[in-house]
């Protein structure tokens, strides 16, 4: 941790110039980009405090086919949450900027309907008068009984606060992808169940009417056919023309690109089959199944459960009464895998968005600290392979035009903003795109590339007047550009045409005229950049509708023989089809050919005549330019996304354990109560510790600072206890009771540096005698003590091997140590400290370790200090010259010399290490005598 | 209660500041011996020899081939400085069979298993490149493993340890006797020998335990209950013998108590070593120091261990290291007497957990000391404690530092703390040379 966010919030930019005057300029990356409004002398806060809910929360909608735009459940579910704040007029608004193309057609040559593999779309949505800002994720989820099988939901992160959507826009739209892969992955599975059970009915329907064909064939010998005998035949081709549909339908839902699953290290499906295999106990090997596949494997085992039903004849595109819900849309294991990222999204991003920027800022700049970043820091995240895009662009460092390319190709959304109408910036788009299909991919690259350098410049200017003036409509719209040409963007394409979102379309139109005062942004979801080739070519057009006519004659006909009940129910459908604007029919045939075109820049020269402006939402946008310059093509928001979504990728989180997200969300929930007395500052009522490390470091950052700060204030010896840990020297904390002991090592491991990126040099509780080996490893241990014969043995062990250890006792309240008279730990652990939560005493003690792990970095690699400057020069002066550094220019006093030099020779032996070789653990100790305190 | 000297956690010249731990044998560790410079091979009860790198701690090699304990090891460089330098190792185990390993390649190069008792004892013969294997008979071996000849069977126990004498003779500890053996050339084969036994020396009361040799002219041997014989090296004459350290006429206020409770263990002369005028033995948990021209005990720790002393070893600055049974190596410093500084002081942590000793036996002790007859005396100058069991052995390399093995399973290499952290640096610096990112990390 760089900074304090406590502190950072209350400097104001006066205090930052006298600092300034008189120091050195502190480099760009190191400040924090200052509240735009301050120089008004305004609250920073205040001008959100209009909104009508407490906090951020998340809500999903649909846009259902039956009643329209309709909110399904908000994260988290808590009906304080969302206050007065008028969710169905929020989910009308959200579900209105759907420009996703989600439509059914018939491809040129082809007899059945395809299933359209859809993109999310990405908004973001603001309206100032609700005081609410939006990130919206639009997706589409497949459902064998929906209009064109599709049914429209989306996402939405709502805060008051628009900065936070506008600068976390890439975050934000990373996580809810995941979310939505997610969900949209368990939605294949179950509409794969759902046609294989759909199949066996249609299976066993054909049965039963062929063998009744045949009873009919028998009884009559007459040589002519009744008309009972025609129907029959008529019904029975259509279930098989059924069948070959659903098949068709089947094999293309299984042949959905897994791929893209595969690389982007998400495998949320195995536990799932693991689990089924045991359940389904059947004998076929599973081992081998492709995860890739997991419809296939889902097919085989879930068959023999399933008893086929009669069904009456009917085309696919029938409707059913009930709508299903989103929980039986998607497979149950993927559903709360779902509902877990979001409730993750949730916390990742609550709060105060200061905290996440400097957490993300901090964040890289500790993963450019490459050498010292191990000794106080859980750098295991930083490890984390970034996503292979943003990985690209992290390397183009040296070359800057290289770096600019590879960051606008992965920017992800390329964002429209139009100062005009949403009309104009819609409609113009198809027409613009004809012009531009013969143009070649390179030049527009280029063109873009200068473009965009410009536009950098604009946005600026249009976000301003986006955020400043009102009765003013302001739409933001854009489409991610996709490395192939593909086109990725026939949501804007295909708007006008694409039939299911049009009665929500339709009404848009309307309300937009109601809301004044908007920003509006949309993209493309660059996730689903991957589609294999031979889906590109099926892959524009929609499920191709059969001519509904036809088929719907001989279901009518057949079914009041098999099911009376069902025609109430086909007439409750005809009424349904009455209240919904658009038919099935509309759907037949719409398929146009500029589907099928490359629309990549669609936004952009043809925008450029109409005054809109395409920027991706840069994280922190003062800054931005600072950073460039001193990092030299800095990776900007790509680096910082790279790292920010750990946690997602950890495996407790795949194993779906929403015990552990639950409890962590009650630590955060817990910790609003202490906040709620200082929140009349903060813009949303939320604990902001959302760090984006895992909430388990999270929490165990937070008691770690608590436990901390009781020890310095209860224990008069904390500052020798810590200045072993230091330098050092092992400290047992020893005690009868575990629970005592766990607390006090809790407490104290934040002061002990790693000895390199994989040990872990705390040990909560050890019951058996300690050994040299031990010291080695560990550098906090806690020690029980026991009366029996054996704890005699640990006792003798322990002062046998005191020389190398420091030792706490947590019984009598003694600790025997070096003596200790340095000023460098008073400062880290001052008794009388104002601070008074955990975490933010955490914080300060980061900081503090930092400026430490700055010096014995300079200390180390400081040659002359090593080394001898000429050949001749005796061991002495080397020596000397050593302890003049640490002395004067470094400051530090007595034993603080030691920890300096301690931490040097952690870095001398992490920087030394041949990767190969594992580093041997050595100790070193010193002849020092120690000291009995006692309170 | 004993009354061990015992120094305090400051321990000013005690340069050894670091430790590394070794671990790789699943058994005591008995045997540590010096390869070259920078490299040593150790091995014990599993049966198994490791190569190390002295300066890293680096396991080199492991070698496997012996089924039982290891009894015996010893080098066996090659004569030849031009030829490439081939080091071999000759180890001897309790399954009856000596191995040559090769410690460039980590190879076995050949093993013999002819033998009809475990070899105790391995001696290489440099000057006449043959290397002698003593169990309960005596062989004689060239570099290409030929036996070239073998002494009838001498006894069940067998040899326990085995000296080079000038004039290609060998001295044998043979239980209580000394049996001096004599290499002849014989005259048909051009690489054959002959191996006569000269003398039996019959001065010992009990098992000699230990045989060194001094010089040309002198070698010294020790016995179980605590007589040590010097011998002239040629004529295999008594010179002088030295066998009251546990006479109290010696040490005349030795309490009465503690002679009762001697037992020859205590008296047991463990190890032996030398310099030029003196020699250094391991009796019992003391040690002695006997010149060789005074022709007596010029110095001595009556209890410079808990228990026994199992190994000592003379280092430069007339310091010497001692291990012990009690898991503690020792470095004392032989000093002149009137330079005795005020006893050092322990802190009070012994006495806080109550295993401490009162000071006031050390001063006691002390206190005897003075009025004992050696004008030097040993004085503590630091211990290293480490090992949870006997320290079986150590080596001493210079300022690489030293290695200890013990009973625990571990080898422990000490380090001198302030040299290791100066040739990190120098590493760190070359790599980022190396690396040519010196630019980019400053």
């Amino acid at each position: 941790m760089i900074s304090a966010p406590d502190v950072v919030a209350f400097t104001r930019e006066e205090e930052l110039e006298d600092e300034l005057c008189s120091e050195p300029p502190l480099p760009e990356e190191y400040s924090v980009p200052l509240f735009p409004f301050a120089s008004h002398g305004a609250n920073p806060w205040a001008k959100v405090a209009s909104s009508k809910f407490t906090r951020d929360f998340i809500l999903i909608s649909e846009f259902s086919e039956q009643v329209g735009p309709q909110p399904l459940l908000t994260i988290p579910d808590d009906a304080k949450v969302s206050g007065t704040f008028d969710l169905n007029y929020f989910s009308l608004r959200i579900m209105s900027v759907d420009y996703q193309a989600s439509f059914v057609g018939h491809p040129p040559g082809s007899a059945y309907p395809k299933l359209n593999f859809v993109e999310d779309s990405k908004v973001v949505l603001g309206d100032s008068k609700e005081g609410a800002f939006a990130y919206v994720h639009h997706l589409t989820l497949y459902d064998l009984e929906a209009r064109g099988f599709v049914r429209p939901f989306c996402m939405a992160y709502i805060s008051a606060d628009e900065h936070k959507i506008m600068q976390q826009f890439q975050e934000l739209s990373a996580e809810f992808s995941k979310a939505s892969e997610c969900l949209k992955t368990g939605n294949r599975k179950a509409f794969a169940n759902e046609l294989e059970k759909k199949l066996k009915d249609l299976d066993y329907t054909r049965t039963v009417l062929h063998n009744e064909t045949e009873i009919q064939k028998k009884a009559n010998d007459k040589g002519y056919y009744t008309t009972q005998a025609i129907e029959k035949a008529n019904e029975l081709a259509s279930v098989e023309k059924s069948i070959i549909e659903h098949q068709d339908l089947l094999k293309q839902i299984r042949s959905y690109p897994y791929r893209k699953l595969k690389e982007s290290d998400f495998h949320p499906y195995e536990p799932e089959c693991a689990l089924d295999q045991a359940n389904a106990g059947c004998d076929r090997d599973l081992t081998t199944s492709d995860l890739a596949e997991p419809g296939e494997t889902h097919l085989y085992t879930h068959v023999p459960s399933y008893t086929p039903k009669l069904i009456k004849a009917k085309s696919a595109k029938c409707f059913d009464k009930k709508l299903k819900t989103l929980q039986e849309l998607c497979d149950i294991y993927f559903f709360t895998q779902t509902l877990d990222q979001l409730h993750q999204i949730e916390r990742t991003f609550r709060g105060d968005v200061c905290y996440l920027l400097t957490d993300q800022i901090s964040r890289v700049l500790l993963k450019q600290q490459s050498v010292t970043n191990f000794l106080f820091e859980d750098v295991s995240f930083l490890d984390e392979k970034p996503p292979e895009k943003q990985y690209r662009g992290c390397q183009g460092l040296s070359q800057e035009a290289v770096d600019r390319k590879c960051s606008e190709e992965s920017a992800a959304p390329k964002v429209v903003i139009s100062l005009g109408s949403y009309k104009s910036s819609v409609e113009c788009v198809p027409i613009k795109m004809e012009q531009e299909i013969e143009d070649s991919q390179e030049p527009k690259m280029t063109e873009s590339m200068t473009f965009e350098q410009q536009e950098n410049l604009d946005y600026l200017d249009a976000d301003i007047k986006g955020s400043i003036s009102s009765g003013e409509s302001i739409e933001v719209l854009g489409t991610e550009k996709s490395a192939s040409g593909l086109t990725k963007s026939e949501s804007q394409a295909s708007l006008p045409v694409s039939p299911s979102p049009q009665a929500g379309r339709s009404k848009v139109g309307s309300r937009r005229t109601v809301s004044e005062d908007s920003i509006e942004v949309l993209s493309t979801c660059p996730s689903e950049s991957l589609i294999p080739e031979d889906f590109k070519a099926s892959y524009p057009s929609a499920i191709n509708e059969e001519p509904y006519a036809d088929d719907e004659e001989g279901g009518l006909r057949f079914t009041p023989k098999l099911n009376p009940d069902n025609a109430d129910e086909q007439e409750d459908i005809s009424k349904q089809e009455n209240s919904v604007q658009v038919d099935s029919a509309c759907c037949i045939g719409k398929e146009s050919p500029n589907f099928l075109e490359p629309l990549p820049d669609l936004g952009q020269k043809p925008c450029d005549e109409d005054g809109v402006v395409r920027i991706p939402p840069q994280p922190y946008r003062q800054a931005e330019q600072g950073l460039h310059g001193s990092f030299g093509g800095f990776p900007s928001h790509d680096g910082i996304s790279g790292g920010l979504l750990p946690y997602e990728l950890d495996s407790r989180y795949l194993t779906g354990s929403r015990e552990v997200s639950k409890s962590s969300l009650d630590e955060c929930s817990d910790s609003a109560s202490y906040i709620s007395s200082t929140a009349s500052t903060c813009s949303d009522r939320t604990p902001s510790p959302a760090h984006l490390t895992c909430p388990a470091s999270e929490r165990h950052k937070k008691k770690a600072g608590q436990n901390a700060l009781r020890f310095i204030r209860q224990y008069p010896f904390a500052h020798p206890a810590i200045y072993s840990l230091l330098s050092g020297r092992t400290l047992v904390v020893l005690g009868e009771e575990e629970a005592i002991v766990k607390k006090l090592v809790t407490a104290l491991s934040i002061f002990v540096p790693n000895c390199g990126v994989y040990a872990k040099p705390v040990k909560h509780w050890v019951t058996s005698p300690l050994h040299v080996v031990d010291f080695q490893k560990w550098k906090l241990i806690g020690l029980q003590r026991m009366v029996s014969p054996a704890g005699v043995n640990v006792l003798h062990a322990l002062s046998r091997y005191s020389r190398y250890v420091s030792i706490l006792d947590a019984d009598s309240k003694t600790l025997r140590c070096p003596l200790y008279k340095g000023t460098l730990v008073s400062r880290l652990a001052d008794h009388r400290t104002q601070i008074k939560r955990g975490s933010t005493y955490y914080m300060h003690v980061q900081s503090i370790l930092t400026q430490l792990c700055s010096k014995a970095f300079l200390f180390t690699f400081c040659h002359h200090l090593h080394l001898p400057i000429s050949e001749r020069e005796p061991e002495e002066s080397i020596v000397n010259r050593r302890m003049n550094f640490l002395k004067l220019q470094l400051g530090l006093a007595n034993e603080d010399i030691k920890i300096v030099q301690y931490l040097a020779e952690l870095l001398k032996l992490q920087y030394i290490q041949e990767p190969g070789h594992g580093v041997n653990p050595l100790l070193r100790f010193d002849y020092v005598p120690s000291f009995l305190y006692k309170i | 209660k004993s009354s061990v000297q015992t120094i305090g956690e400051e321990q000013i010249q005690n340069p050894y500041t670091e430790l590394l731990v070794l671990k790789g044998h699943q058994d005591i560790v008995r045997f540590l011996v010096q390869i070259d410079d920078c490299r040593f091979a150790s091995a014990g009860d599993d049966g198994i020899v490791f190569l190390w790198d002295a300066r890293t701690g680096e396991k080199l090699f492991e070698f496997h081939g012996h089924t039982h304990k290891i009894t015996a090891i010893a080098p066996f460089s090659s004569p030849d400085a031009s030829e490439e330098k081939k080091c071999l190792i000759l180890t001897a185990s309790a399954d009856r069979t000596v191995i040559v390993w090769n410690c460039s390649s980590g190879r076995q190069v050949q093993k013999v298993s002819c033998f009809h008792s475990t070899v105790k004892c391995l001696t290489v013969l440099q000057r006449l490149d043959v290397w002698l294997s003593g169990g309960s008979d005596l062989c004689v071996w060239n570099r290409k493993l030929d036996l070239l000849c073998k002494t009838s069977h001498l006894t069940d126990a067998g040899i326990s340890a085995l000296v080079e004498l000038p004039k290609n003779c060998v001295a044998a500890a043979v239980g209580k006797e000394l049996i001096i053996f004599r290499l002849i050339h014989s005259n048909d084969e051009s690489e054959g020998w002959n191996v006569l036994e000269v003398k039996r020396l019959v001065d010992h009361q009990d098992n000699i335990l230990s045989l060194v040799s001094v010089n040309d002219l002198t070698f010294v041997s020790g016995s179980h209950v605590g007589e040590l014989i010097f011998w002239d090296a040629l004529d295999w004459t008594k010179q002088a013998s030295e066998c009251n350290f546990w006479d109290s006429s010696v040490h005349p206020d030795v309490q009465p108590e503690i002679k009762l409770s001697q037992s020859p263990n205590e008296t047991s002369i463990q190890h032996l070593t030398s310099d030029e005028e003196c020699v250094f033995a391991a009796v019992g948990k003391g040690i002695y120091v006997y010149n060789l021209q005074m022709k007596r005990v010029i110095a001595c720790q009556r209890t410079a261990h808990e228990s026994s002393v199992l190994h000592i070893e003379k280092i430069p600055n007339r310091q010497l290291i001692s291990c012990s049974e009690d898991g503690s190596v020792r470095i004392w410093e032989l000093r002149e007497k009137q330079q005795l500084p005020a006893e050092p002081v322990p802190t009070g942590f012994f006495n806080m957990w109550g295993f401490g000793r009162a000071n006031k036996q050390a001063n006691q002790a002390a206190k005897k000391m003075q009025e004992n007859t050696p004008m030097y005396f040993l004085e503590l100058v630091g211990d290293l404690i480490g090992h949870s069991s006997a320290v079986q052995m150590f080596l001493y390399f210079g300022e690489l530092g030293l290695a200890t093995c013990s009973a625990d399973h571990l080898i422990i290499l000490w380090k001198d703390g302030e040299r290791e952290s100066r040739l990190r640096s120098l590493t760190l610096f070359q790599k980022l040379a190396q690396n040519s990112d010196l630019q980019l990390e400053l």
